[in-house]
């Protein structure tokens, strides 16, 4: 399967891809390792005119510890992250998914700020980052802005990126190993998750974030209040199942994904120390 | 547009369309065939290569995004009087593989996976080998060949 036809830009900064993508509009797409982007165009689901490949731009490539959070560029990869000693002692949660995403040449590949710009729902790091309370920085033409997790993902496959803005560092809250618990059904391995759940205790409390249980990454928001307010993980997550939307497929019917979610949130909850 | 990238160590140059996928540059242009297409959807694993050392699913990266990078195929791995290297004979000692599609893939995968982890467990060896599939062997012998291969020092790099 070959993708259509499409013109190729390496952007040499992030000014320079900002530039590109202002002057091009909805024709242009930016491309980082290429791991959503490239499947969705070799089906033809997605037909760029323009490919900015901000790829190779290694100065967005970093995991930082900046004392109050960890900073992590948003074109570091999977594997960098999984293998990261800052990430792996003060965000084990996340070093931990991203060592579980796909397998280990798509880890060579793939970004955070890739896949968090995709938005899909079925993906592990949304759901990460919002049970995390991380904050996504982003670069447009008047400069950098920031947005909450909990405001990035708008619907199914939009967030909240203007066309010209560039995703350029995700903030990670703090968090300790001990203190989170991530669960994903697969039938296969390297499968996306048929339901996924994350709990984690940071600073701002006990976030729970769902894959794959609606159009959007979802928190558990009545879990939160429910172990906030002092219930175990059992009792909690009973409530796992609230506000969420999951489609029903061949890999199981709306009751039994909701079914999935309670028992994965309750043993996420449970590796958590709740 | 012109791409230019190292394949197995020799500076190559074609003139290629932007759409064109690593896979295709290596085995139309270079004339490199031991790369095969296997699902073409970065499932199956039969086109990894190494890039910059890393294992790649070269039917997900385009040529462009490869552009001034280091490839490294099945063809790239023996030496220059055609001694295979470690891992080839590995596989070819322990038996695994059968009919030989997914092998080029698997070798590139699990000398990728012991430049990251040079003495793997078997279950570091199953994980690390999830992003390959086999339909023949049931990947007894690919583990027994990653493990073997394992045990013998690395003569190149």
């Amino acid at each position: 399967m070959i993708p259509a036809r499409f013109d190729y830009v390496r952007a040499g900064s992030v000014e320079e891809a900002i530039a590109l993508l202002s002057e091009h509009g909805d024709d242009a797409k930016l491309l980082a390792g290429g791991h959503s982007l490239l499947p969705l165009m070799k089906l033809r689901l997605a037909q760029p005119a323009m490919l900015v490949d901000i790829g190779p731009l290694r100065s967005l490539s970093y995991v930082r510890d900046e004392n109050d959070y960890v900073a992590v560029g948003a074109l570091t990869r999977h594997h960098d992250i999984a293998t990261s000693p800052v990430a792996m002692s003060s965000a084990p949660v996340l070093a931990h998914v991203a060592g579980q995403i796909g397998d280990p040449q798509v880890r060579h590949r793939g970004t955070i700020g890739g896949s968090i710009a995709h938005g899909d729902p079925a993906s592990d790091l949304p759901a990460v980052l919002l049970a995390l309370g991380a904050t996504m920085v982003v670069q447009g033409p008047n400069g950098r802005r920031e947005i909450a997790a909990a405001d990035f993902f708008v619907s199914f496959f939009e967030v909240a990126l203007a066309p010209d803005e560039v995703l350029v560092e995700i903030r990670v809250p703090k968090s300790a190993q001990g203190q989170w618990g991530f669960e994903k059904l697969t039938k296969r391995a390297q499968d996306w998750a048929i339901v996924g759940a994350v709990a984690v205790r940071s600073s701002a409390g006990v976030g729970v974030g769902l894959i794959n249980m609606g159009p959007v990454p979802l928190r558990a928001s009545a879990v939160e209040a429910a172990v906030a307010s002092g219930a175990n993980a059992v009792d909690a997550a009973a409530l796992a199942a609230e506000g969420t939307e999951p489609s029903a497929d061949f890999n199981g019917s709306v009751a039994y994904r909701q079914h999935v979610a309670r028992v994965l949130v309750r043993r996420a909850l449970e590796k958590a120390g709740v | 547009m012109k791409i230019d990238m190292t394949v197995n160590g020799a500076a190559e140059s074609h003139d290629v369309e932007a759409r064109t996928l690593l896979v295709h540059y290596i085995r139309d242009e270079v004339g490199l065939t031991g790369t095969n297409v296997g699902c073409d959807t970065t499932s199956c694993g039969a086109c990894t290569v190494l890039l910059n050392g890393e294992s790649v699913k070269s039917c997900t990266v385009l040529a462009a995004q490869a552009a001034g990078d280091s490839i490294t195929t099945i063809e790239g791995l023996a030496d220059d009087l055609g001694q295979m290297d470690r891992v080839q004979q590995a596989f070819q000692d322990c038996h695994g593989l059968q009919c030989g599609f997914c092998t080029p893939g698997m070798v590139m995968a699990v000398t990728s996976l012991l430049r990251e982890n040079p003495q793997p467990t078997e279950a570091d060896v199953r994980l690390g080998l999830e992003g390959n599939l086999c339909r023949c062997t049931g990947y007894h012998n690919i583990v027994e060949a990653a493990l073997a291969a394992s045990s013998v020092p690395e003569m190149r790099t």
